[in-house]
C-alpha cells in the first residue's frame, strides 16, 4: 500500500520535473532576457575570410559579425554588447535550440527541410550566395555545356557536390567528378592543374582565387547553379525575437535604398515620412518591436547600411556585390515598408 | 713462481679514432656505402637548401607577431590581461618557493623554467612590428632594450618575483605545508581569476589561444591523475560493484575515439540537460577531456599495481596498516615509480589530445590559427602558422619528457 504510494509520488514528481521547464520556456521572449543580461550571446563561424573571423586585436570581425553588432546596437544601444560564439557545422544548431546562443549568424542556408524539421526560424537573407566554377582562361570557356568531359574537383558530403551531379545530369553531360575530403587540398590540386575545373559556393572561389599562383589567369563562370541565401536564424517559435532580428536586417537594407550611412544619419533633415518612421522622429516604430524609438538609427551609427558593411568586409576579399544590392539596382535585397 | 707471466698488464685495445677513421668505418666502408653516401648528401643538401631558402626568404613570418596576441590569449579582452598576470606571478610565487623549499631537482625545473622565461623576454618577437625604428645603429639598439623591457615589463616583473620568492624561501623547511597548500589552492584561484565575476566577467567562451589549450591540459592532467589511480584500484577491487563500474567505464571509454566523446559533450549532452540549465562549452570539453583521459591513466597505473609482489601486501597488513595506509605508503609509491614513462606518456598525449576540441568549435591554438587564416589580410598563410604552433607545441611536449626523464634518473630507476 505504502509502496504504491510512493511510486505514485514519484512518478508525478517526475512528470512535473519533464514539464515545467517546457512551460517555462513559453513565458519569455529571448528580446526580453538579452535585455535584463545586457548582452548578446551571437553563434558565428570561427574562420571564414570575410565572413566572421578573430582580428589581430581579439576583436571578432567580419560580416556575419557586424549583423550581429548591429542586433546588440538595436536592442541594448550598444554594439559592443555582444559576445560571439564560434561554432561548427555540426553544433550551430544545437547551441541554438538549448538556448546557449540567442541568434545564430553562421552563413546557414535556407532549405526546406530545415525551416521544417529543425526547430529554428530563418530571418531574411543577408547574403545571395550560388554554386560556380572556377577554371583557367586558357581553356575559352564561357558556359556549363562546354564543361563536358572535365575532370571538376568538389568537397565530398556536401551540397555542392549533389548539385553538381543534379547539373549535369540534366544538362546530359559526361564529367569527371574528383572528390576531396578537405578544401585546402581542393585548391591546392586545382592549382597544380589536376583537375580542369573547381566548384563551389562563390564567394568561396572568389576568396580562395587569391591565394592561387596566378590568380589572373582563372576566371569565375557567370552562370550559377545553385541558391544559398545565407541569413540569421532564431529558435523556433519565439516570434517577437524573430521579428527584432528580421527588422534589424530590413533596417541595413532600408538605410542602403534611401541612401541613409553611418556619416550622415545624425545629421540626417527629412521630410519623407518614412524616413521620419525610420528614425523614430515619428510614430512608433521602436514600441512595436519591443526596441527603444531610436533602435534604427542605432543600427547605422553602429555599423552602416548594408552597403557600408558589404563593402567593409566582403569587397576586400574581391566579392563583387551581384545579386547582393537593393531591388532598386535590379538586385534581391528588398526591405519590407517601414509604417 | 713462473705465473708472474700471467699477471704481465695488457692494455685494453684503443676504442678511441679520429674523425677521419670513423668516416671511413661507417660512411665509406664499401665502394657502394661510399655510393649511398654522396646520393644521401645531395639528397640532404637539396632539402636543406630548400628549407632553407623558404625559412629566410619566403616564408611571411609577420603573420605570427600581427598575431602573437590571440594566438596567446584569444578573444581574451585585452584591458582585462592583467587577471592572467596575476595567475602567471602567483605560478611564478609558488615556483620560487617550491624551487627555495625542495632543492634538487625542483630547483632545477624551476630554474630552467625562469631561463626560458628569459629567452622570452630577450626575443624581439613583436619588436619586428615597430619597424620605423633604423638599423644597424646605436640608437636602435638601445630603442629595442628599452622597448622589450617597456612592453614586458609584466614578464620582467614575473621573474624578478620568482628570484624573490626564491630567497625568501631559503631555508625555511616550515614552509612546506604551505608551498603544497598554495598549489592546490592555485587551481581553483586560476579559474577565478580568469574568470572573475560582477561587471568585468571574462566569459569562458573568450578564452582562446595558448591560454585555453593551456588549462585544457593543466586540468585534463591534474584531475585525471587521482581519477585514474582511483579507478586502477577500482578495478582490482575485491568488492564486486566497484570492480565492475570500474572495468565498465574503463572499457567504454577506451572503446570509444575522443572525437566522438568531444562530440557528445557538446552536441548531445546538452540536449540532455532540462530547460535553463547550461554547463558552459569549456567545462564540457574539459570534462570529456579528463573522463577519457582517466580511463587510459587507469590501466597504466593497474600495469604498476600487478608488478607489486602480493608479499607487499601481506607484509604490510601483517604489521597493521589498513587498507588506505597499505595503498598509499606502500603500494602506490612502488607502482607509480614503474610507470612513469607510461603516466608521462599519457600527459604529453593529453597535451596534443587538446588540439581535437577546435572541432567541437573551441579557439585553442589551433582554433586560433584557423581564424587568423580566415582573415583576409593573412589568407593563405597556412605553413607559416602551423610551423609555430608545433613548435609550442614540441617545446610543451618535449619539457614535459624531459622532466620525467629526469625525475627517473633522480629517482634512480632501472639502477635500482
Amino acid at each position: 500500500m505504502r509502496n504504491k504510494f510512493l511510486f505514485r509520488v514519484s512518478v508525478l514528481v517526475l512528470a512535473i520535473s519533464f514539464v515545467t521547464p517546457l512551460l517555462a520556456d513559453n513565458h519569455e521572449s529571448i528580446l526580453d532576457k538579452v535585455k535584463n543580461r545586457g548582452k548578446l550571446v551571437c553563434g558565428v563561424n570561427g574562420g571564414l575570410p570575410g565572413f566572421g573571423f578573430l582580428g589581430e586585436d581579439g576583436k571578432w570581425s567580419g560580416f556575419d559579425t557586424d549583423f550581429g553588432r548591429a542586433i546588440a546596437a538595436a536592442v541594448l544601444g550598444d554594439p559592443s554588447k555582444v559576445e560571439f560564439v564560434p561554432l561548427n557545422a555540426a553544433e550551430r544548431f544545437t547551441a541554438l535550440q538549448t538556448g546557449e546562443i540567442d541568434v545564430l549568424i553562421r552563413n546557414t542556408t535556407w532549405t526546406l527541410s530545415r525551416d521544417a524539421e529543425l526547430s529554428t526560424d530563418f530571418t531574411p537573407p543577408t547574403f545571395y550566395d550560388g554554386q560556380g566554377f572556377m577554371l583557367p582562361k586558357s581553356l575559352n570557356i564561357t558556359s556549363i555545356k562546354e564543361l563536358a568531359g572535365a575532370s571538376i574537383g568538389v568537397t565530398a558530403g556536401s551540397t555542392t557536390e549533389l548539385n553538381l551531379a543534379d547539373t549535369m545530369r540534366s544538362l546530359g553531360l559526361e564529367f569527371n567528378p574528383v572528390v576531396y575530403e578537405d578544401i585546402d587540398t581542393l585548391y591546392s590540386s586545382y592549382d597544380a592543374g589536376r583537375t580542369d575545373v573547381v566548384t563551389s559556393d562563390k564567394s568561396q572561389l572568389v576568396a580562395r582565387r587569391k591565394d592561387l599562383k596566378n590568380p589572373d589567369d582563372h576566371v569565375i563562370l557567370d552562370a550559377t547553379i545553385s541558391k544559398e541565401p545565407l541569413g540569421p536564424l532564431t529558435i523556433h517559435g519565439d516570434n517577437k525575437w524573430n521579428d527584432v532580428v528580421s527588422w534589424v536586417v530590413y533596417a541595413t537594407f532600408f538605410a542602403e535604398e534611401h541612401n541613409i550611412t553611418q556619416q550622415n544619419v545624425k545629421t540626417l533633415k527629412t521630410d519623407n515620412p518614412e524616413i521620419k518612421r525610420f528614425l523614430g522622429e515619428s510614430g512608433e516604430m521602436g514600441k512595436k518591436l519591443g526596441l527603444s524609438k531610436d533602435w534604427a538609427k542605432q543600427i547605422i551609427v553602429a555599423v552602416g547600411n548594408y552597403g557600408e558593411i558589404f563593402e567593409r568586409n566582403l569587397t576586400p576579399i574581391g566579392l563583387p556585390r551581384g545579386v547582393n544590392k537593393p531591388w532598386t539596382q535590379g538586385g534581391l535585397l528588398y526591405a519590407m515598408p517601414f509604417r | 713462481m713462473e705465473n708472474l707471466a700471467i699477471t704481465q698488464e695488457v692494455k685494453p685495445p684503443n676504442t678511441s679514432k679520429g674523425p677521419v677513421k670513423w668516416l671511413q668505418d661507417n660512411l665509406f666502408n664499401t665502394w657502394y656505402n661510399t655510393i649511398l653516401t654522396f646520393l644521401a648528401l645531395v639528397f640532404l643538401f637539396f632539402v636543406f637548401r630548400g628549407i632553407f631558402i623558404w625559412v629566410f626568404t619566403q616564408a611571411e613570418w609577420q603573420v605570427i607577431p600581427a598575431n602573437l596576441q590571440i594566438l596567446m590569449i584569444g578573444a581574451y579582452p585585452i584591458e582585462q590581461v592583467w587577471r592572467i598576470w596575476i595567475v602567471l606571478y602567483t605560478l611564478f610565487v609558488l615556483l620560487g618557493l617550491s624551487a627555495a623549499v625542495w632543492k634538487g631537482l625542483v630547483l632545477r625545473i624551476s630554474t630552467a623554467i625562469a631561463i626560458f622565461g628569459l629567452i622570452l623576454l630577450l626575443i624581439p618577437l613583436d619588436i619586428v612590428k615597430n619597424s620605423e625604428i633604423g638599423y644597424a645603429t646605436l640608437e636602435y639598439n638601445f630603442n629595442i632594450a628599452y622597448l622589450i623591457f617597456f612592453k614586458r615589463k609584466w614578464l620582467l616583473g614575473g621573474l624578478v618575483l620568482f628570484v624573490v620568492s626564491f630567497f625568501l624561501g631559503r631555508d625555511k623547511n616550515k614552509l612546506k605545508r604551505w608551498v603544497i597548500g598554495g598549489w592546490v589552492l592555485s587551481f581553483p584561484w586560476t579559474m577565478i581569476t580568469l574568470h572573475g565575476f560582477g561587471e568585468n566577467t571574462v566569459s569562458t567562451t573568450n578564452w582562446g589561444g595558448l591560454l585555453l589549450t593551456l588549462i585544457l591540459a593543466a586540468v585534463g592532467i591534474v584531475v585525471c591523475f587521482p581519477l585514474g589511480v582511483l579507478l586502477a584500484l577500482g578495478r582490482r577491487s575485491q568488492l564486486p560493484a566497484i570492480k565492475w563500474v570500474s572495468t565498465i567505464y574503463i572499457e567504454t571509454t577506451r572503446g570509444v575515439p575522443l572525437i566522438t566523446i568531444l562530440f557528445m559533450g557538446s552536441i548531445i549532452f546538452p540536449i540532455f540537460m532540462p530547460g535553463d540549465f547550461q554547463l558552459d562549452k569549456v567545462i564540457r570539453a574539459m570534462i570529456a577531456l579528463t573522463l577519457f583521459s582517466a580511463a587510459y591513466m587507469a590501466e597504466n597505473v593497474r600495469g604498476g599495481l600487478q608488478a607489486i609482489p602480493q608479499g607487499q601486501v601481506e607484509a604490510a597488513q601483517a604489521v597493521g596498516l589498513t587498507y588506505p595506509k597499505t595503498m598509499l605508503f606502500i603500494v602506490l609509491p612502488q607502482a607509480l615509480r614503474s610507470v612513469i614513462p607510461a603516466i608521462v606518456g599519457q600527459c604529453i598525449s593529453l597535451f596534443k589530445d587538446t588540439s581535437l576540441v577546435t572541432i567541437v568549435g573551441l579557439q585553442d591554438l589551433l582554433g586560433i590559427a584557423r581564424s587568423i587564416l580566415g582573415n583576409p589580410t593573412w589568407q593563405g598563410l597556412y605553413v607559416e602558422l602551423y610551423l609555430f604552433i608545433a613548435a609550442i607545441y614540441f617545446i610543451f611536449c618535449y619539457a614535459m619528457s624531459y622532466v620525467s626523464q629526469k625525475i627517473e634518473a633522480d629517482l634512480g630507476i632501472g639502477k635500482h
